[in-house]
């Protein structure tokens, strides 16, 4: 089963790399982009068949390596 | 007065930590990132400054959950002393024996340049070397050293003099210009600037070399 993990900076918390590529847009002539916020997707592998089960651990996954929950949240889809 | 300098693959200020520990008076054992122990009797873990595991995911994340760091926390728990150093301080927040983190620079760029920094408390094995309010000079080099915490986590740093060292003209958008912080227990110190690229007149500047004398003089003593 596969998972795939967005990590996204929490709101609140200042992007200056989405900021950067905002302005970059803009300076193509995008006009209207408010804003811009960068993550990571994380496509994980999972042998396990039971979608609870990978679920909860991807999550776990989450929780103690792939996001820094002081200044990222995450969300995991299932595929 | 025993100290650790922990090697990961990437690390690349290891041997500089060791030779400003050493002047100091410490004895030095480097300890490879697979040892699932540290050498018996250490008063101290040096983490030093580096590009671990090649900055992959987070810098400092992979080397958080390293097999050695395990021993890292569990000597932090006993009330051991730790030292992060650049990286060192990435990795020290990402296992949570410090608050907060360090985020990508507020102006996008690599710095490696000398900065002014002020001593702000004289409270901890780390700084007793210096005066109160002593402004030095010590080199940055990093990408991501921009301080982040919670606002909660800011006051608690503030109300508990746990502050160490703050930037001059803040070079990369660090809350309150911290540079370094220090544990709840004062014993363990993350720090963005390097002391130990000031540690020798050849260096061009010895402002580092009062935080390894007054460490291990604290140590010794202890």
């Amino acid at each position: 089963m596969k998972a795939i993990v967005t990590v996204m900076l929490k709101d609140g918390v200042l992007d200056p790399q989405g900021e950067a590529v905002r302005h970059a847009l803009g300076s193509l002539g995008f006009a209207g982009v408010e804003g811009v916020r960068q993550g990571k997707v994380i496509e994980l592998d999972l042998a396990e068949t039971d979608e609870a089960k990978a679920r909860a651990e991807a999550e776990a996954m989450c929780q103690r390596l792939l996001a820094n929950t002081v200044i990222e949240s995450y969300r995991v889809e299932l595929a | 007065m025993k100290a650790a300098v922990l090697v990961f693959p990437g690390s690349n200020c290891d041997r500089d930590l060791a030779v400003a520990l050493t002047r100091a008076g410490a004895d030095v054992t480097m300890v490879w990132h697979k040892e699932p122990e540290l050498p018996p009797g250490l008063d101290l873990v040096a983490v030093p400054g580096g590009f671990s595991f090649g900055d992959y995911l987070r810098c400092g994340a992979i080397a958080a959950r390293s097999p050695v760091t395990s021993a890292v926390i569990a000597h932090a728990e006993r009330g051991g002393y730790v030292l992060g150093v650049c990286n060192g301080f990435q990795v020290l927040t990402e296992t949570g024996l410090l608050p907060g983190t360090l985020m990508r620079n507020a102006g996008l760029k690599f710095i490696s340049r000398p900065e002014p920094l002020r001593v702000a408390t004289v409270e901890s094995a780390f700084t007793r070397g210096y005066a109160a309010g002593q402004r030095i000079e010590i080199p940055i080099a990093h990408h991501d050293g921009n301080y982040f915490a919670g606002p909660e986590t800011l006051a608690e740093l503030r109300g508990e003099d746990r502050i160490a060292f703050t930037y001059e003209r803040n070079p990369n958008g660090s809350q309150e210009g911290i540079a370094g912080i220090l544990s709840a227990n004062r014993r363990v110190l993350g720090l963005m600037p390097h002391p130990e690229r000031a540690a020798d007149a050849g260096h061009g500047g010895e402002d580092g070399a009062p935080l390894f004398a007054g460490l291990v003089g604290a140590l010794q003593a202890a």
